[in-house]
């Protein structure tokens, strides 16, 4: 029964990818899918920034730049960060906790599938038609009278991905509470765990309002419904409110696994365990709850009035205290550290004074009253990249170097990859900074162009030769990646050599099972503890035995395709008559998939002693 | 215990649900689930309470809603998640037989429950009140259809679990899958108390 190290074919490997529900190919297809994502929306950053290079140009036209402009926030935070985050999760927490696998294989599976083609479902709409038009947050007085397909597209392709986000995070709160190996306390996890765990906890409480906001954007367009039209009784605000409930929370489920790949960074790179460990967790929490008090905050200028607008800027400006303790402990922890600059540190470092800037405006734009001034321009496209590239990319960047020897066995060049941190640290800065200026000089955001004449013209062409130095930089690492893909040297369990987690304490990339014996932890930094006492390995806490293995399945991309026909169905169900037939045809695919699921059961396999110990003989160095 | 242990009323544990690795993990999950859901009707009935009032030129919430089917529809259902819990008591008890028939009258119960929801819609959509009439139509099918959407899901959920496990009888492996069915069901019923009392009661008030 078993699969192991045995040659395969295109065609096989194909097979394999589609039907896996192991975690660690599930990150590569996270990874990969979340990467493609990534670089689309970076074409489509390039083509703003292109287009207000100088004044009056016209490089795209305005109905086109609406529609590049909605699509690159919605890619790069839906489908390249939120997928990336997933590729890192996914890479590492199970091994983190000394587990075998995550508490839902198949749903794991079914997750990713989801959001796979929820992204693809929502760009087909640049060659259907048109591309939603009505920014990322598509408020609904404008997506409302957005006269193409395009918001349909933008509706129905994140409900699809959505689920699958939401199933992720379910997945991640049970796998962190039920599948850690023994002794592996709750204030022993990593602070990369913990951030997984507050996240998916946010993600399951975020994304239902997100959910219901688009079932009635998607009501309101395609079915008569009037939640949001004012001549039949509907209000607009009410979008508002449930976008932002979810969206404020989503920039938390972002930046917090983003703080969790830091930690392990930074006290990797120091030698030294993380300064503040407790701190960093209740930090980490606190920011989770108040995450949810302060979504109004992207709604000062609705007309609130001055008492909720107050309570909600104090909420916001209170998130400053738990990530200032962040910002401190991080420092703590490098300080009197035998630090080593590899290029995961380099970008640990500069994240935290981009961050700080971005947190700093962060506070500015609190202040209500302020805030008048800074809506809608330019200042505050400055402050959320500081937070998002300062912050999400950066450990993004970050952690791909750093695990990318886990995953896939190999080291990227530690050359080129400073390359592209310079590049991209300089272009980052260059391209951002400026914005701040521009914005407080009254540039509105959104805007497809701007006048000569008004002080912009070389703020904007700064900004536009930074967004090219990071292009450059993205380059490099794509080259990077394929050099060490073609002529990387294997390495082997703890690459990086100051490893402190459970991650390194097995081969690279990690076997099926990922432990042949279940680790016993006996302390926050695993690994290292054992290391420090002179061992090897893991001290196991069972004998060698049979290992038990969830079985492969193509049901999770059944159910998601079923999903994909039937948002095409019912998207043309006003225009065409096979609309409705197709949409249920989809639907039925979809349940049909669920029903198979539920009746053939499936009871995984089993691994044997004797394979485990010939694999674990092969396997380097354990 | 292993999943594809053959027990007998002495073996089996008592809770069947946890006493498997994957059925602590369907188990948690399935509440975590829930969570999520609870969030979900939070935000459908915070709309409607929004726009409950705005009923543009269609009839208003007085002139459509009648307590006799309403009242009915609520004892049905209610009646019916008593009835899930017998069925969960016998599951424990290793009874597989008198499980199937607690379960077999749930899902008759929610049945007519559903049928009574559905002939009530076309009564309103006959009296005028179609989704397309005003904000408060589109909020109110909105949110008691998504609840009577998941009451379809749950009876074919049921149905399909009852059916497929009707010969092989109780194991480890199906005992967490029909204890999350009965999970769902419970709050797909606590959903309806609130949109009694929201929707409707507070609806023919006023």
């Amino acid at each position: 029964m078993s699969t192991l190290a045995r040659k395969k074919g295109v065609g096989a490997v194909i097979w394999d990818y589609l039907t896996t529900v192991d975690h660690k190919k599930i990150a590569i297809l996270y990874l990969i899918a979340g990467g493609i994502f990534f670089l689309l929306g970076g074409l489509e950053a390039m083509i703003i920034r292109i287009q207000l290079a100088v004044p009056n140009n016209d490089f795209i036209s305005a109905g086109f730049y609406n529609e590049v402009l909605t699509m690159h926030g919605t890619t790069m935070i839906f489908l390249a960060a939120m997928p990336l985050v997933f590729a890192m999760m996914n890479a590492v927490v199970p091994i983190q906790i000394g587990a075998r696998d995550v508490a839902f294989p198949f749903l794991n599976a079914l997750g990713f599938w989801l959001f796979f083609f929820g992204g693809v479902f929502l760009n087909l709409s640049w060659f259907l038609g048109g591309a939603p038009d009505a920014g990322w947050t598509s408020y609904a007085s404008l997506s409302l009278a957005s006269p193409t397909h395009g918001i349909d597209f933008y509706v129905l392709g994140l409900q699809i991905s959505g689920f699958g986000t939401l199933i992720g995070g379910i997945n991640f709160l049970v796998t962190i509470i039920n599948m850690r190996a023994p002794g592996m306390t709750y204030m022993r996890m990593p602070m990369f765990t913990w951030a997984t765990f507050v996240t998916s906890a946010l993600i399951l409480f975020a994304f239902p309002p997100l959910t219901v906001g688009l079932i009635f954007m998607m009501m309101d367009r395609l079915f008569g419904g009037n939640f949001f039209d004012p001549a039949l009784g509907g209000n607009t605000i009410i979008w508002e409110h449930l976008f932002w409930i979810f969206g404020h929370p989503e920039v938390y489920i972002l930046v917090l696994p983003a703080f969790g790949i830091f930690s392990e960074i930074f006290a990797t790179f120091s030698r030294k365990r993380l300064f503040g460990y407790s701190s960093m967790v209740f930090a980490t929490v606190l920011i989770g709850f108040l995450g949810f008090m302060v979504w109004a905050h992207h709604m000062f200028t609705v007309g609130m009035g001055p008492i909720a607008n107050a309570i909600f800027a104090v909420a916001t400006m209170a998130i400053a205290v738990p990530t200032g303790i962040k910002i401190f402990n991080w420092l703590f922890t490098m300080w009197g550290g035998s630090i080593r600059f590899t290029t995961p540190m380099m970008y640990a470092v500069a994240f935290i004074p981009s961050f700080v800037i971005g947190g700093v405006t962060g506070v500015m734009n609190a202040t209500a009253a302020a805030d008048y001034q800074y809506h809608d321009s330019y200042f505050v496209v400055a402050h959320f990249h500081y937070v998002i590239v300062g912050g999400v990319v950066f450990a993004l960047l970050a952690g791909a170097h750093y695990w990318w020897p886990k995953m896939f066995g190999k080291m990227l060049d530690e050359k080129l990859g400073k390359v592209t941190f310079w590049l991209f640290f300089i272009g980052f800065h260059l391209t951002f900074f400026i914005q701040h200026f521009l914005g407080l000089m009254g540039m509105p955001r959104r805007v497809f162009t701007f006048l000569p004449g008004q002080g912009f013209e070389t703020g904007n062409m700064i900004s536009t030769i930074g967004a090219f130095f990071m292009a450059a930089g993205t380059i490099v690492l794509l080259a990077n990646v394929v050099i060490t893909t073609v002529k990387g040297k294997r390495v082997g369990n703890d690459p990086w050599e100051d490893g402190r987690t459970l991650e390194w304490a097995v081969s690279s990339p990690a076997p099926e099972y990922n432990f042949a014996q279940t680790p016993l932890v006996r302390g926050l930094d695993a690994y290292w503890i054992e290391k420090m006492e002179g061992k090897k390995g893991l001290t196991p806490a069972e004998p060698l035995g049979d290992i038990h293995m969830p079985n492969p399945s193509i049901l999770p991309f059944v159910i998601s395709l079923g999903l994909f026909v039937a948002a095409f169905g019912f998207l043309f169900h006003n225009d065409h008559a096979w609309g409705t037939p197709v949409g249920v045809v989809g639907l039925l695919i979809t349940l049909g998939a669920m029903f198979f699921r539920s009746i053939i059961d499936d009871h995984g396999f089993h691994i044997h002693k004797e394979e485990v110990m010939e694999a674990e003989k092969k396997g380097a160095g354990a | 215990m292993h999943v594809e242990e053959k027990l007998t009323p002495e073996t089996f544990p008592a809770e069947p649900e946890k006493a498997t690795l994957e059925g602590k993990n369907k188990f948690l999950g399935f509440w975590f689930f829930l969570g999520g859901e609870t969030v979900l009707f939070a935000s459908l009935f915070a709309t409607f309470l929004a726009l409950r009032d705005s009923v543009a030129n269609g009839p208003t919430a007085q002139e459509l809603f009648k307590m006799p089917i309403v009242f009915l529809a609520t004892m049905l259902l209610l009646t019916s998640s008593l009835t899930s819990v017998y069925a969960m008591h016998h599951m424990r008890n290793f009874d597989f037989k008198k499980m199937q028939l607690w379960l077999g009258i749930t899902v008759l119960l929610g049945a007519g429950f559903l049928a009574l929801e559905i002939y009530e819609f076309t009564e309103y959509v006959h009296e005028g009140f179609k989704f397309s009439t005003s904000a408060f139509s589109s909020s109110f099918y909105t949110l008691v259809g998504t609840h009577g959407g998941h009451v379809a899901f749950g009876l074919l959920w049921i149905l399909t679990l009852m059916v497929r496990n009707a010969k092989r009888g109780l194991n480890l492996y199906n005992a967490p899958k029909f204890y999350v069915a009965s999970l769902y069901w419970h709050f797909i019923d606590v959903v309806w108390v609130f949109i009694f009392t929201v929707v409707y009661l507070m609806g023919m008030v006023g």
